[in-house]
């Protein structure tokens, strides 16, 4: 018998229960980028000239930045004139509006096998979803109730064209497209995303949420997100994401911009399962996302949660820019990395109004050859007048080939700020296995005790139905962690 | 003394750890309902058995026969041998932080039950058991709130594992020093909690190194284990005899 966790076979074994193909007719544009390309999709979805300008001039900048390479990751360089940037099922008409009775039953099918169910009957009571599968949105459930409550939620390109104004007036105004080179990137050639705009005082009466599918080979993603919570008002938002399972690596490059304006509030969280490859490395999604939020107004809030579990690498640092006075940041992360994956994300809280309030919980677990970093910025700026930051990053590794990093940064201008920082780094020991096995629970339960105990600050923070996904979620990729 | 078929039997025990014998031969035989004291002084092996009959990991049985209940004990994993009701007070109970003690608990009873063909105790069910029996050791319903031993005291821990075996109703309990560390209260709640607990079906081993535990827990037989081998066996007058001379004269005749 042999049950010491410092003998871990690497954790394999059990399959990426989302990782079919969908057997569909595509439009898929020929590989390369160029400005014809993004004026040809910018035609394709009958985008009003500003935004085509705005694309053009995002492109016109990306030619001139140098892709990033100061995180944990290693990887083999990416040939972008070799991805294919749009990618659509020829059954969805770019001009819909649709109802889902017009929706091709075979993406009805793969969300159902997704555990989404789109007919409303179906559907997770209380949540209302944008399906965006590959380059275009496939069907939004629960509009008109939306609608009632004068909640916006629709498809980004379709906001494009029916709000121009909110567009204009937003987009990139928390990420603006020289911010780095994959934010250019995909301000450049982003395809469809999730729009939402709740209006002053409105407590949006449903969960909001997006599910992300990548199907086409050779594609990457690049949607792009807005959301803007005006006066007093109240949304929060999820999103899920996976993919197929291929041997290539397939580039997903999203910008999510939230704005909060006075007193408002948006939570947003994520549940990232995208193929995170074989145990070799082999195949995976290349997760390099930009997400920000701005609490421009006074009093407000905004909070990211986020659980990652898939991409074989993933770069991603949902920030807060906190320039409201009394505003408050939050990040709550529980992030894994297991065979192969590399994981270098965290948060940034940028510290500008009086007052402000930001807390930080990363939870990283790396297990196999996993490789998992937390890297966060704290910054006071000389505004910030009595602001105050608690971080707390812990690490927990398991077995012996597993590593984890904390690369935090504090930047403190003022003198009355206060930052507290706490990192722990563990493993699971074997004398807490035995315990646990002593009481009746066999090894496998006990490490998924052992973990979501680890995990349970950050999936209190998750809607209860998606902190119960989350927790399946982790007890599946750890499956065979110990033997 | 009965004569019922032991419930556990160990024959001819010989095991190492980090390649030095600590058990060097032991036998013992406890039958259904017998509460036996093994005492001993430090590094005699006490430890040792208790944990290589619950199955840690790292020992090495050279030799010997251990059977439970009629059933190879030696080729059950550690959960097999909770779930036949072979259960582990431990000397030092780990802590678990952020693993909820309500949550931890409750999965640990509904394991052993399921095992034993009873159906797992619902949230209600086992609020109840859990009320019924944490006043014995004095642990109240917060306690459920917290993290598995995470910032208990050395007290607190003792009463948690007591408070486990009597949630998880074993055949045989194995009491790791459960005494030592403990102020004279604790100890009472501590015995308080063992007392409740015996029953002709349910045989305990208490390991101890003072005779003050069996003031309050009335043990059928004592014995005393010195490098590795039980030298002597004997009744409550053998843990006085102890009190009063120590191990030597033990020692003495063994050579």
């Amino acid at each position: 018998m042999n049950t010491s966790t410092d003998e871990l076979t690497p954790l394999l074994q059990r399959g990426y229960e989302a990782g079919f193909v969908t057997d569909i007719e595509t439009d898929q544009s020929p590989p390369g980028l160029s400005e014809e390309v993004i004026t040809r999709l910018s035609e394709t979805k009958k985008e009003p000239r500003y935004l085509l300008d705005w694309r053009l001039q995002a492109y016109r900048a990306w030619i001139g930045m140098q892709e990033p390479h100061w995180s944990i990751a290693t990887y083999p360089p990416i040939d972008y004139q070799a991805i294919s940037y749009y990618a659509a099922p020829r059954s969805v008409d770019p001009k819909r509006p649709k109802s889902l009775d017009e929706v091709d039953p075979r993406l009805l099918e793969t969300y159902r096998k997704l555990g989404v169910p789109l007919h409303e009957q179906a559907a997770l009571a209380g949540v209302a979803m944008d399906a965006v599968f590959d380059s275009v949105s496939v069907a939004t459930t629960f509009r008109e109730t939306l609608k009632k409550a004068g909640v916006i939620f629709c498809p980004f390109s379709e906001a494009a064209i029916e709000y121009p104004e909110l567009v204009h007036q937003y987009l990139g105004s928390v990420v603006p497209f020289r911010d780095n080179f994959f934010a250019a990137l995909n301000s450049a050639v982003f395809s469809d995303g999730s729009f939402v705009y709740v209006p002053p005082g409105v407590r949006c009466p449903m969960e909001l949420s997006t599910y992300f599918r990548i199907n086409a080979a050779k594609t990457g993603q690049f949607e792009r997100t807005l959301i803007i919570a005006d006066r007093g008002s109240y949304v929060s938002y999820l999103e899920g994401c996976t993919a197929p399972m291929r041997d290539e690596n397939q580039l997903h490059a999203a910008v999510v911009e939230l704005v909060a304006l006075e007193g408002a509030e948006i939570r947003y969280a994520t549940v990232q399962n995208w193929y995170p490859g074989d145990e070799e490395g082999r195949g995976g999604i290349y997760n390099f996302v930009t997400k920000r939020g701005d609490c421009r107004g006074a009093r407000s809030k905004i909070s990211w949660t986020q659980v990652e579990t898939g991409s074989a690498i993933t770069w991603k640092y949902p920030s807060c820019i906190l320039r409201g006075d009394e505003s408050i940041g939050e990040f709550y992360s529980v992030a894994l990395a297991r065979h192969r994956q590399q994981a270098d994300t965290g948060t940034k809280m940028i510290h500008m109004g009086r007052r402000t309030r930001s807390v930080v919980i990363s939870k990283g677990i790396s297990a196999g050859h996993g490789r998992n970093a937390y890297r966060g910025m704290v910054r006071m700026a000389p505004t910030a007048l009595h602001a105050h930051n608690y971080t707390r990053c812990d690490s927990l590794l398991i077995g012996p080939h597993s590593q984890a990093y904390t690369i935090p940064v504090l930047e403190v201008r003022h003198p009355s700020a206060r930052i507290e920082h706490e990192a722990t780094t563990s493993k699971i020991a074997d004398d807490q296995i035995f315990y646990c096995r002593q009481r009746g629970l066999d090894e496998e339960t006990a490490v998924h005790l052992l973990v979501n105990g680890f995990c349970r600050e950050v999936f209190q923070k998750l809607p209860l139905e998606f902190a119960v996904e989350a927790q399946k979620l982790i007890a599946v990729s750890l499956e065979g962690a110990v033997g | 003394m009965n004569n019922e078929q032991p419930l556990l039997d160990v024959r001819n025990l010989w095991i190492k750890a980090q390649d030095q014998f600590i058990l060097n031969g032991l036998d013992l035989q406890i039958r259904p309902g017998e509460v036996h004291a093994i005492m001993g002084p430090n590094g005699s092996g006490k430890s040792t058995l208790v944990q290589s009959l619950a199955g840690h990991p790292g020992y090495t049985i050279e030799k010997g026969e251990i059977s439970f209940d009629g059933e190879d004990l030696l080729t059950l994993t550690p959960e097999e041998r909770a779930r036949r009701g072979l259960f582990l007070a431990f000397q030092y109970p780990v802590e678990i932080s952020g693993l909820g003690n309500g949550y931890f608990l409750k999965a640990a009873v509904n394991a052993v039950r399921e095992a034993r063909g009873q159906i797992p105790y619902d949230a209600v069910e086992f609020l109840k058991a859990f009320r019924e029996l944490a006043p014995l050791v004095g642990l109240g319903q917060d306690f459920l709130e917290r993290g598995v031993n995470a910032g208990f005291s050395g007290g607190e821990k003792k009463r948690n594992e007591i408070l486990q075996m009597l949630l998880l109703e074993p055949r045989l309990a194995l009491l790791d020093e459960t005494d030592s560390g403990l102020d004279v209260d604790a100890l009472k709640l501590v015995a308080r909690g063992v007392n409740a607990t015996r029953s002709k079906d349910r045989s305990i081993v208490l390991v101890t190194h003072y005779q003050r535990l069996l003031d309050y827990i009335d043990p059928d037989v004592v014995h005393v284990l010195i490098k590795g081998r039980i030298v002597r066996s004997g009744t409550r007058e053998l843990a006085h005899e102890i009190e009063r001379g120590g191990y030597e004269p033990l020692l003495a005749t063994m050579a």
